[in-house]
């Protein structure tokens, strides 16, 4: 039942799995063990980063194509809900049919760059998608009338799903069960069946065919596989699962910005969480995406600390200075690459006696 | 004299600013192995390659059964029921052995009864199932290299030196699954410069020079005529018998 669910694509190393549970038990019930808006926030930051890093590592990791256009994928995912929940009001309906653009109009998009550049080189590819991204992102900031520009866009979701909606008066658990919290469940099941979803793909024929694609074009070529085609279906399949993921950081944040979807720092940082992670591998988006966020969140945090602790040494302190969480952070990826070139699940695999 | 099952006329191939093929005609009668000997350097590897439309013919007809397949895109030409056993075996080393197999056979799930034949053929597979392909030795990478062109019945199986640089008992085994698969009437075009190999299990030979076919006949003929064979293939064939 459990190996069906998870399409027989067992984490196959026990270390891996207690990770990965742990991960998963601290999202179920992150409300309840970590009380606070800021660890919700993280919380569901986490799941939503998890689905639009494992939809990246579909194309990185299993089709082998590089692509600098996901955030902007992400991006139309989100403003196509942000802008029917503006537009029609914060009603289901409007939620529905703006996720539902959204999606569609990323894959309009994907199938487009797809057809118009995956018959050529790798880097041509990329290059493609960074101009059309770069491009797409002046575009948004441009036409302020309808995205709201470089401010974005604040709106209303459905009630229900705010803060101000009370679902039992009493405090449970010293959680205060609320709209906010039944958004969370919302972004967490959503996350959870969308990942599910991925994992179904990569295990599927289809996925099979995407990693010989990946090891050899040519070979996959002469024994009958349509190389074009199956490069094409995996961008459009993760622009969609990107497009889901954007539409619920809308929900969740109940604002749409530049900054929040379309940045080139997030493109960066789905590389590193894909890379650090693991290739090729679902279970890497997890890792890689937990990790860097919490440490995005929480590094500054503790830094502050050992500054305190170490405030009678001089130059340590300095050194550990909260200011200076940006370089830790390089200091941690640049380390994690160099110990774990194949990513965590790659190193936690490989380990398995 | 069987049907013709392909046949090149007047093929020309260029790579790049290199004229390889200069007029090809090949004909391979279907059922039977047809061996392409000639020495390195000669087209004969180009010859598969284009007929699989891995490279385009800039001239020149390629018909299998009565279409032209000239023009087609390599996956078209696969479907069509023709296999490439590639030189450098062609295998998905990141995929695993179970996988390579599978994703040969596009037709849907493999058939468990020729998946035992196959297995019987070359035990290897049956062994590493589970393995990562990258792992196998180069004799065992080769057998999965024909195995997965017969996971499923095809027409034409087109194999590129299989016995290079295999030692003596794999080469063994090698021709003897090829032998036993020339039993179920599969039509196989073999490029071959293992000369006591290719005598034993063909029965047409092409002799190729410069990017043209200089001799073709029976297989039969060539072996007992040791002066034709002298004069088509000089010194390069004798030192391997």
């Amino acid at each position: 039942m459990l190996t069906k669910l998870l399409s027989g694509d067992t984490p196959r190393s026990s270390l891996l799995t207690v990770i990965l549970l742990i991960v998963l038990v601290c999202l179920a019930f992150a409300p309840f063990l970590f009380p606070g808006t800021k660890s919700l926030e993280t919380a569901a930051r986490i799941c939503i980063f998890i689905v639009l890093v494992a939809s990246y590592d579909l194309l990185l990791g299993y089709a082998g194509i590089v692509s600098f256009a996901h955030t902007m994928f992400f991006g139309i995912g989100a403003y196509g809900t942000a802008l029917a929940l503006s537009a029609t009001g914060p009603s289901y309906v409007s939620l529905a049919w703006g996720t539902l653009a959204g999606a569609v109009l990323a894959a309009v998009f994907a199938l487009a760059i797809g057809l118009f550049s995956l018959r050529v080189k790798a880097i041509f590819f990329a290059m493609v998608t960074l101009a059309v991204a770069s491009a797409f992102a002046v575009l948004v900031s441009q036409m302020s009338w309808l995205t709201g520009g470089e401010d974005g866009l604040n709106y209303k979701i459905p009630r229900e799903l705010t803060p101000a909606f009370k679902l039992v008066e009493e405090k449970v658990l010293d959680v205060r069960i609320n709209g906010k919290l039944l958004a969370y469940y919302l972004v967490f099941f959503a996350s959870a069946f969308l990942f599910l979803v991925m994992l179904r793909i990569v295990n599927s024929p289809f996925g099979r065919t995407l990693k010989a694609v990946r090891d050899n074009a040519f070979r996959a070529e002469a024994i009958g596989y349509r190389v074009v085609w199956y490069r094409t279906t995996a961008t459009v399949l993760s622009a969609v699962m990107a497009a889901l993921a954007g539409s619920l950081l809308a929900v969740w944040l109940r604002y749409t910005g530049p900054a929040t979807t379309l940045s080139m720092e997030i493109m960066i940082d789905i590389l590193l969480m894909v890379v650090i992670g693991g290739m090729g591998t679902l279970y890497g988006a997890v890792l890689g995406a937990t990790l860097f966020i919490l440490a995005q969140t929480y590094l500054q945090n503790l830094m502050g600390i050992a500054s305190e602790a170490t405030s009678a040494v001089p130059f340590l302190s300095t050194l550990v200075a909260p200011e200076r969480w940006l370089l830790w952070l390089g200091v941690l990826f640049v380390l994690s690459v160099y110990f774990f070139p194949s990513g965590i699940v790659g190193r936690l695999r490989a380990g398995r006696a | 004299m069987p049907d013709t099952l392909l046949s090149l006329s007047g093929v020309h191939t260029h790579i790049g600013p290199y004229h390889i093929l200069q007029g090809v005609d090949l004909l391979v009668p279907e059922g039977g192995v047809t061996v392409l000997l000639g020495r390195n350097g000669a087209g004969k590897t180009t010859t598969l390659r284009t007929i699989m439309g891995l490279w385009t013919a800039s001239q020149g007809d390629i018909r299998f059964v009565d279409h032209v397949i000239t023009k087609l895109a390599t996956p078209e030409i696969s479907r069509r029921g023709i296999a490439f056993v590639p030189e450098d075996m062609g295998i998905f080393t990141d995929l695993t052995v179970a996988e390579n197999m599978m994703l040969a056979a596009s037709n849907g799930p493999i058939d468990e009864k020729r998946l035992s034949w196959i297995t019987d053929l070359f035990p290897p597979i049956g062994t590493f199932w589970k393995s990562s392909a990258g792992t196998l030795s180069g004799g065992q990478k080769q057998m999965l290299s024909v195995a997965r062109a017969i996971i499923e019945p095809r027409r034409l199986i087109l194999i590129d030196e299989p016995t290079k640089g295999l030692a003596p008992a794999i080469i063994k085994s090698m021709t003897d699954a090829l032998k036993e698969l020339k039993e179920t009437d599969t039509t196989i075009l073999l490029v071959e410069q293992n000369f006591a190999m290719a005598s034993s299990i063909g029965d047409t030979v092409a002799v190729m020079d410069d990017g043209r076919i200089i001799h073709s006949g029976d297989m039969q003929e060539l072996v007992e005529d040791t002066a034709l064979q002298e004069k088509l293939m000089g010194l390069t064939l004798e030192v391997h018998q």
